[in-house]
């Protein structure tokens, strides 16, 4: 038997005039974990989901065990031992792990015709009458035994309903054995899980967890990971790596969706390479390296450092004391964060998904109200102003949501009307300017380097990278002095994400302060001169992103490591040579206290 | 390791989005399925009666453009229904679904008949008809504004709101024409005072306001700052909200446009044509607009067309029901319903086709009879054939 578990021959798979996946050949060998690289928009996601059976492929062919295949839904998947664990979770929130693994999990089907079928076949042939012969005299008398029979296997098909019903409360109601067989399933990979907590008590590394249970509970042989390490902290994707190995020893083939060339390094066996749709090729591990990845990746040569441009230093643009926002179920999203911005630095914010970083952008955007807390513009309280005052006082904010198309852009507008958003309004009379938008979209998509059919395209026909270019370029052309960013690079491709981190060394270098709110360690390692860490709204302390490690961030993202206890005599986040005096920010607190609430709200 | 899974065959098709479809090639799905429809509306009558398919389009295109005063007629229905959908659009645009546009134009006749009935007699008529312009527009935005009101500040469903206010203005005309007629028959005698200038001939001035606003609505959404802002909001609130536009105002502003233009046609059903009012006054405008508003996609350009196609076959229908003799308009009705279910369906090829996986069979075709294999562009129409006889 080969020990090829999935092998895909020229699968071609077009989305109107879009080729998302262009003759794209992949073998997968059991026991083997396989990388798949690529840029945005090269297919990968595309290319697992007619693994996964969301998508049936135009051209090209399957096999599984080398059988040819089709996979036409995500339960044909199931069948054949496919598993896929998404970027986005689906597990029901309300439910304890456990359930959510054994969700939707079918009784093992138990037919009372085919067992019955069965059971009359097992009938004695004989007649039930015998003759017995006594001499010369042959007299007649009943089978006593053939009749026992009859009577035996038709009292058996009368007891098959109640064994169906016994079968039926074995399943439903002795769901601990259940829960035994999938602690079993957890112990034998090392997952550190507590199968009974609720889902929306986990954490997201615990949930992908789940996640990943659930497809082993199912059988699955063949693993597909999307983007896994995005949104784990360094330990946790030791963790992760750790249990993949594992699962590799056990004969398991994992596919695993990347874009992060170190991770890919460590993980995988093989890799392969996708571009712009187009199977590149594939290579083993050790035989690569991550310059060559990277080559093959973007097709040509390319410097994988980030500038970090030293600047001299202003005084704070923006200063935040002890500010303190709930979320808009009420619970606290943000406790009394101190933290200040100076032009010409970047400063970081760190921290894992949800701990608050959306209600910090939205508080300082002005969409947001808050409970505490000052914040000062260049001195001045922008507390309680309109949205568009605080634009007008150069704070730019552009927040990249998980669908990238949230807040800034209006995904059914073209490229020319969503650069006008900020500024229809400036010019005199009823109309609005479209002459002038429409020339600083074609600046901007010259200078950028944006990928467009035309001005006049819709944003949400773009890919994540160009529309993220077409925000970020946006804000730029404003000129803002203080830039607040969250996830700018999110899902982007190596190319795009360094035109971004070149914009922003630009705007740094010519004095303006940004907030970066990241999700990639050691990008912010490299471009941020500070980093903040928060962990539940709370602050874990402003450290030097010289000065510190990987791991110090990790511990701090999680709580284990609180820089603000252990140098309380620091106080985090006060500048010395702050725009207000004590008193001045003891009044602006004492303002916001009561008020606070935007008048757009 | 897949033993026990039952081998699955190639599917016989799939379906795949497609974005780059002509102009030309929507036009002529659009046109098939009109004619389809059509077609099947003409068999279906001349089953109920004993007309014959191609004699039912006679009728439909006599029923429109027979006669001049009929063409009249079909350009002045046609500019109500336009101007109602002018007055949807901005709304629907922002995603505020004004399913009340019934009881706009009927608290705007309402509010018209009134000024007539009140003042007849007693003040010039040039004062009565700008008096009534006023009110009329005055009443309908005001009954577009309550639940622009309720939507902005208590986030309330404004679907369901603007709906339960049609059956509240129905009854007020109900109540009114209880005051008024004394007689208890509940039918308001034409009234004489305050009607309307004619230009010419009755219809023109609808036509003429029809025009108007269409032109109006095309600058008011393509050019002017508030179309922007209302776009916006329609298109991404938390956007609005970010680049400092006030949401709540965006909302009552356009709420009160869309309903004051409703007003305004209330006053041409009622002091512009029949010079007085009942619940029926309305002709079900609201609603078809608002299928006239979807269909042509909140394009005024659009809408144009599709309120000009569902003109031409309620018209046309109606010609054909005097000429086969069809007692009862349900079969009118059903060709009416079969013509928007045609269209509507077209949606769906306009956005998939249909690929089938039959390279195997095509090439052997192909070498069989030389037949040249249908490109996925006809095939799809072809199916859309097929499956629309189907329906």
């Amino acid at each position: 038997m080969s020990n090829v578990a999935l092998e895909l021959k020229n699968i071609t798979k077009t989305f109107g005039s879009v080729i998302a996946n262009k003759n794209v050949n992949l073998v997968l060998e059991k026991g083997e974990i396989l990388s798949l690289l690529g840029e945005n928009g090269s297919g990968k996601t595309t290319l697992m989901n007619m693994i996964s059976g969301i998508y049936y492929p135009d051209e090209g062919e399957i096999y599984i065990d080398g059988k040819l295949t089709h996979i036409t839904s995500p339960q044909d998947a199931f069948n054949y031992k496919i598993g896929m664990i998404h970027q986005h979770f689906k597990l029901v929130d309300v439910f304890s792990a456990a359930d959510n693994i054994l969700l939707g999990e079918k009784m093992p089907t138990y037919s009372i015709r085919e067992n019955a079928k069965k059971l009359l076949e097992t009938l004695p042939q004989e007649s039930l009458i015998k003759e017995v012969k006594k001499g010369e005299k042959v007299s007649k008398t009943l089978d006593f035994k053939v009749l026992g029979d009859y009577a035996l296997t038709y009292l058996k098909i009368c007891a098959l309903p109640f064994i169906k019903l016994g079968k039926f409360v074995q399943f439903d109601f002795l769901a601990n054995n259940r829960a035994k067989k999938l602690q079993e399933v957890a112990d034998k990979y090392g997952f550190e899980i507590d199968l009974n907590k609720k889902i929306y008590d986990m954490s997201v590394s615990e949930k992908q967890t789940v996640e990943i249970i659930k497809v082993l509970y199912r059988g699955a042989e063949i693993l597909i990971l999307d983007e896994p390490t995005a949104v784990l902290t360094p330990q946790e994707i030791k963790k992760l790596f750790d249990v993949l190995r594992k699962m590799r020893e056990g004969g398991k083939s994992i596919i695993i969706i990347t874009h992060k060339l170190n991770e890919v390094m460590e993980i995988s066996d093989k890799v392969t390479i996708l571009r712009k749709g187009e199977y590149i090729g594939t290579v083993e591990t050790k035989d690569t390296s991550e310059k060559e990845l990277t080559e093959m990746m973007v097709g040509k040569k390319i410097d994988l450092k980030i500038e970090r441009t030293i600047t001299d230093f202003d005084k704070p643009l923006l200063e935040i004391r002890n500010l303190s926002i709930n979320g808009d179920d009420g619970s606290s999203k943000i406790e009394d964060v101190s933290f200040y911005i100076r032009g010409g630095e970047i400063l970081g914010v760190a921290g894992i998904a949800g701990c608050g970083q959306k209600e910090l952008c939205e508080a300082i955007a002005g969409l947001r109200k808050i409970e505490n807390g000052a914040i000062c513009h260049k001195g001045d309280s922008i507390v309680g102003l309109p949205a568009k005052a605080i634009i007008d006082k150069g704070i730019s904010m552009s927040f990249i949501p998980e669908d990238r198309l949230g807040m800034g852009l209006a995904p059914n507008f073209s490229i020319t009307d969503n650069m006008m958003l900020k500024t229809y309004n400036d010019n005199k009379g009823p109309f609005v300017d479209r002459k002038t938008a429409r020339k600083n979209a074609e600046a901007l998509i010259k200078k950028l380097e944006i990928v467009t059919p035309s001005t006049e395209t819709p944003v949400r026909r773009l890919s994540g990278g160009n529309v993220q270019k077409v925000l970020v370029g946006r804000e730029i052309e404003a000129g803002p002095n203080v830039i607040i960013t969250a996830y700018p690079v999110r899902g982007l491709d190596i190319n795009s994400s360094y035109a971004i981190y070149n914009i922003l060394n630009e705007q740094k270098s010519k004095g303006t302060g940004i907030l970066f709110i990241g999700e990639d360690l050691d990008v912010m390692l490299a471009l941020c001169d500070k980093i903040m860490v928060l962990c539940h709204g709370k602050n874990m302390g402003i450290v030097h992103a010289g000065k510190v490690t990987k791991e110090q961030l990790g511990l701090m993202m999680t709580g284990s490591l609180d820089l603000t206890e252990v140098n309380a005599e620091k106080n985090y986040g006060i500048a010395k040579d702050s725009h207000l005096t004590e008193e001045q920010w003891e009044e602006e607190k004492e303002k916001t206290e009561g008020k606070g609430e935007n008048e757009d709200e | 390791m897949s033993n026990n899974v039952k081998a699955k065959r190639e599917p016989l098709f799939h379906i795949v989005k497609r974005e780059d479809l002509k102009i030309g090639y929507k036009i002529m799905i659009y046109a098939i399925a009109i004619v389809v429809s059509l077609f099947l509306g003409g068999i279906m009558s001349s089953l109920a009666s004993k007309g014959d398919p191609f004699s039912f389009f006679v009728s439909l295109i006599d029923g429109c453009f027979g006669s001049s005063r009929k063409l009249w007629v079909f350009l002045q229905q046609m500019a109500l229904i336009l101007s109602v959908s002018m007055a949807l659009v901005p709304a629907f645009k922002m995603k505020f679904w004004n399913l009340g546009g019934n009881g706009q134009i009927l608290i705007g006749g309402l509010a018209a008949i009134a000024c007539m009935f009140y003042m007849g007699g007693k003040a010039d008529d040039g004062v009565i008809v700008l008096v009534a312009v006023i009110a009329s527009a005055l009443a309908g935005a005001i009954w577009a504004l309550i639940p622009a009101l309720c939507k902005a500040f208590f986030n309330t469903n404004e679907s369901l709101l603007t709906l339960m206010l049609n059956y509240i203005a129905s009854g007020l005309v109900t109540f009114f024409l209880a005051v008024w007629v004394k007689s208890g028959s509940g039918v308001l005698e034409p009234i004489k005072y305050g009607n309307l200038p004619e230009l010419g001939n009755p219809y023109i001035l609808i036509i003429l306001f029809g025009a108007l606003i269409t032109a109006l609505m095309f600058v008011y959404l393509r050019y002017s700052k508030h179309g922007y802002e209302l776009s916006v909001v329609g298109d991404s609130p938390n956007t609005a909200r970010y680049i400092g536009v006030n949401v709540k105002m965006v909302v009552i502003r356009t709420m009160i446009l869309s309903g004051a233009i409703c007003g305004l046609v209330g006053l041409l059903l009622t002091s512009g044509m029949s010079h007085t009012i009942g619940v029926k006054t309305a002709q079900n405008m609201g609603f078809t607009a608002i299928m006239t508003t979807w269909l042509g996609n909140c394009n005024p350009l659009m809408i144009i067309a599709t309120s000009s196609l569902v003109t031409f076959v309620t018209k046309g229908m109606e010609q054909v029901r005097m000429d086969f003799g069809l007692t009862n308009d349900s079969i009118a009705n059903l060709i009416i319903g079969l013509v928007y279910f045609f269209i509507i369906a077209c949606a769906f090829f306009i956005q998939y086709k249909v690929v089938f996986n039959i390279k195997l069979k095509k090439a052997v075709k192909a070498t069989a009879d030389n037949t040249v294999v249908a490109s996925t562009e006809e095939t799809s129409t072809e199916i859309e054939e097929n499956e629309e006889e189907v329906k």
